[in-house]
């Protein structure tokens, strides 16, 4: 399809059926069952099987008009994509709509307190019982557990299998009797996680993504995508002025769905904010602050343009090169420097905190956020293993956990096979 | 930005990398860094003539090959790579640029078709004792006599390949101020003593002059030192890339061929996290030289900058000076470090780049005086958008 013919079928549509003053779900409704609010999804579900660049021009076509579209943050793309690739034709229709519609929300239950790195180390178990799998066990660093309806499971259905092969991906329905969801306060004061425990947590035999044993696949299609809905969820701008039923509607609901990741540009270190505090409090004529502040700049900027030459690579069509795989650590680094330059720019304020600190608390929440950095969404040390890996193509270090999984040393301390 | 290279220039690297490779093994670099000369004639006619790469960013009408700064990039990277012996950064770098940016027409018509050719080499000489190029370090005198000839006198350090360049381009004092002045080799008060560098690929010289007949370059605008120390810098970052990619490179070899223990010491995570903190860092250097060579390609005629080209191409060098020296002397070191024993003899060749990244981060200014460089360009643009 052209651009243009896009564009004016989107807008003619448009056209008809828009209403501000609608309420949120009435409309995505009806744009989640038009395929407009996911057209590179298959055609048999709410979608109109474009290819992305095409999809692009229809989201833009919606921007263009002033129009809402499908609800798009949080983790339930991920949900989305996860289904897509690996769910059967009826967790397709049952489960999709309501993530394009904003009704439900989902949330991953992967990490465990005994497996983070190592996240193919779970001990959460589903055991069938009739056609109901039993779920036990605790997940941990859940984002918005606490408002989901709908949670992706990792859990070991076989400890004779292998580690990688004992596992299996459910839906779980997070409100039952079996799912406890607790908030997990950070040093920083926000709270974005949760910790859930399971016991006696039932998933109807339906809700089994992908096959037995495939869990490990289908969590990585999940991680691979992990990234994308973050960027999504804070494209929130602009939309905010605007009048109607559904833009208060949509205001309240960013409001939740960016509540867990209000602190996540503090946690970056801030280093738009460098130069204008320099001059503000005077360290700009202080020559070994200078220093710092140079330094920082300079690693900035290379982080960037690192970030897009992998960009103009990939547009051009070139083979990625290294520049491509190292966006995270960059921004470890950058956020850790920039932390010791802000602290170095506020000299006795970096004591303090809240509305004491400078900009309001922003200052102080930086210097408490930036080391969530290098631990979430992968640690800086299994960056490094993988950077090691797959991109110089270095040995692995030797394994210890191969072979039936009930006979592996397990990551919570001694003893405890899976029997138990 | 150039964030990609054309297939054009990914071929042109390939060429370059073919005969570098072919021409320019350790066991050569070694024989000529032991030699007074540091060349081989023979090769750096192959090099000029046939690469055509001394003229690659000068004007076609001018005897070049019209290309620009971007290709000068990708020629100085390659040789910093296989740490090429030749008065190439000398001549084809820092002279061309000096004579594109002071010499008048008639000037540039005489000089830049020979530098092109390869057939005279040239040099830059400026430093007299500080490390960054400063209007306050030149005390060369520059006399106008009664019969109207221009007189140098003074000494001059660290001219690179002094010894066997047939010209010399040389900063001085004028009643004026600070201009560029064209001396010849074998001109009369003219005394040139070969320096003892600890980067033997690298040659130096300096030079005594006292009464040196010269012509000055006429076309002498007052941004002139800061451009050419801009464009000195972008392009010897270029360079360090190169050399920084190919230590990684010998690390990353050395380390999975290394047994101990009974297993590849490249399986160790001390190891591996060590050579990944490497290749951010060279990736990063990378980015930041070729932003800079972009920058100084985006700015067209050299000597005709405006105040926020001057200060962009200012901000760009120095990062890229700054940037990319510290991460070549640190993967140097860490090349040695990873190498064991092994590393500190004089039979493994990571001593030579080492002592190619070790004079490379002085050259030109320190680190440091290029943070301040590029901080204060910065800041001096905030005051002016803040005034504007």
């Amino acid at each position: 399809m052209n651009e243009n013919r896009i564009h004016t079928e989107v807008t003619q549509w448009l056209g008809q059926h828009w209403d501000p003053n609608m309420d949120l779900i009435t409309w995505r409704s009806l744009v989640a069952d038009s395929g407009w609010g996911a057209p590179s999804w298959p055609a048999d579900y709410y979608g109109k099987g474009m290819s992305p660049q095409d999809a692009a021009m229809v989201e833009q076509a919606f921007a263009e008009y002033g129009a809402v579209g499908a609800a798009q943050s949080g983790v339930r793309m991920l949900a989305a994509v996860t289904l897509l690739a690996h769910g059967s034709h009826e967790q397709k229709q049952k489960y999709l709509r309501g993530i394009l519609t904003g009704e439900d929300q989902w949330c991953q239950l992967f990490s465990e307190p005994g497996s983070g790195s190592d996240l193919a180390g779970a001990t959460t178990r589903a055991d069938l019982r009739g056609d109901e799998w039993i779920v036990n066990g605790q997940k941990v660093w859940n984002t918005s557990a606490h408002h989901a309806q709908y949670g992706l499971l990792l859990a070991r259905t076989d400890w004779d299998a292998p580690k990688h092969q004992g596992l299996t991906y459910f839906i779980i329905n997070m409100e039952q009797p079996g799912v406890e969801v607790r908030q997990l306060a950070q040093m920083n004061g926000h709270a974005s996680f949760n910790e859930v425990f399971m016991t006696d947590a039932v998933v109807n035999r339906d809700d089994l993504v992908g096959v037995e044993g495939g869990g490990w696949q289908c969590a990585m299609t999940t991680l691979a995508n992990e990234r994308r809905s973050f960027d999504r969820a804070r494209d929130v701008g602009g939309r905010k002025a605007r009048k109607g039923k559904i833009f208060s509607d949509l205001e309240e609901e960013f409001a939740i769905a960016n509540e867990p990741y209000t602190w996540y540009p503090q946690r970056a270190g801030r280093v738009d904010l460098i130069m204008p505090r320099a001059v503000e409090t005077g360290a700009i004529n202080d020559p070994a602050t200078r220093q710092d502040i140079a330094r920082l700049h300079i690693m900035a900027e290379c982080a960037k343009w690192t970030g897009d030459r992998a960009k103009a690579a990939a547009k051009a069509g070139k083979p990625q090169g290294p520049e491509g795989s190292l966006g995270k650590l960059a921004a470890s680094n950058v956020a850790r420097l920039a932390s010791r330059v802000h602290t170095a720019i506020s000299g006795n304020d970096a004591m303090l905190t809240g509305p004491d600190s400078p900009m309001d608390g922003t200052i102080a929440e930086i210097l408490v956020s930036t080391p969530a950095i290098s631990i979430a969404g992968g640690t800086d040390e299994i960056q490094k293993n993988i950077i090691a890996e797959r991109v110089l193509g270095l040995p692995k270090e030797p394994r210890f956990d191969d072979g039936p999984f009930r006979d592996v040393r397990r990551n919570t301390g001694p003893a405890a096979d899976g029997t138990n | 930005m150039t964030l990609v290279f054309t297939p054009d220039q990914d071929q042109f690297r390939d060429s370059i990398q073919r005969f570098l490779k072919d021409k320019m093994p350790t066991t050569e670099v070694r024989r000529l860094m032991a030699t007074q000369r540091g060349f081989d004639d023979d090769l750096w006619q192959q090099a000029s003539q046939q690469l055509a790469l001394t003229g690659i960013h000068i004007s076609e009408d001018l005897g070049g090959a019209g290309f620009g700064a971007i290709e000068l990039a990708i020629a100085c990277e390659e040789m910093g790579r296989s740490l090429f012996c030749g008065p190439y950064f000398s001549s084809a770098v820092l002279s061309a640029y000096a004579l594109m940016l002071a010499a008048d027409q008639d000037q540039q018509e005489q000089w830049l078709p020979e530098l092109a050719s390869g057939d005279i080499r040239a040099s830059l000489a400026i430093t007299e004792t500080a490390t960054i190029w400063s209007a306050a370090d030149i005390q060369t005198t520059a006399n106008t006599s009664g019969d109207g000839q221009i007189r140098l006198t003074g000494s001059k350090h660290f001219v690179i390949d002094g010894q066997t360049a047939d010209l010399l381009i040389v900063a001085a004092q004028s009643p004026s101020g600070v201009g560029l002045y064209l001396i010849e080799s074998d001109a009369p008060g003219l005394s040139i003593s070969p320096l003892n560098t600890m980067d033997p690929t690298r040659k130096m010289a300096s030079l005594t002059m006292a009464d040196v007949p010269a012509i000055e370059l006429s076309r002498s605008p007052e941004s002139l030192p800061s451009t050419l120390l801009s464009a000195a810098c972008i392009l010897l970052a270029n360079e360090m890339v190169g050399g920084a990619q190919q230590l990684l490179q010998s690390s990353v070899e050395y380390t999975q061929l290394r047994y101990q223990f009974g297993r590849s010491i490249a399986s160790f995570q001390a190891i591996k996290h060590r050579l990944a903190d490497l290749l951010l860092d060279v990736e990063l250097a990378r980015s930041a030289a070729y932003q800079a060579a972009q920058t100084l390609a985006d700015c067209g005629d050299l000597a005709q900058l405006s105040q926020a080209q001057q200060r962009q191409l200012t901000e760009h060098a120095s990062l890229a000076k700054a940037a990319v020296s510290e991460t070549y002397l640190k993967v140097a070191l860490e090349t040695i470090q990873l190498h064991g024993g092994i590393g500190f003899t004089w039979e493994n060749d990571t001593h030579l780049w080492f002592k190619r990244a070790k004079a490379s981060e002085v050259l030109f200014g320190t680190p440091a005086e290029h943070r301040e460089r590029m901080l204060s360009a910065m800041t001096e643009a905030a005051t002016k958008e803040n005034a504007a």
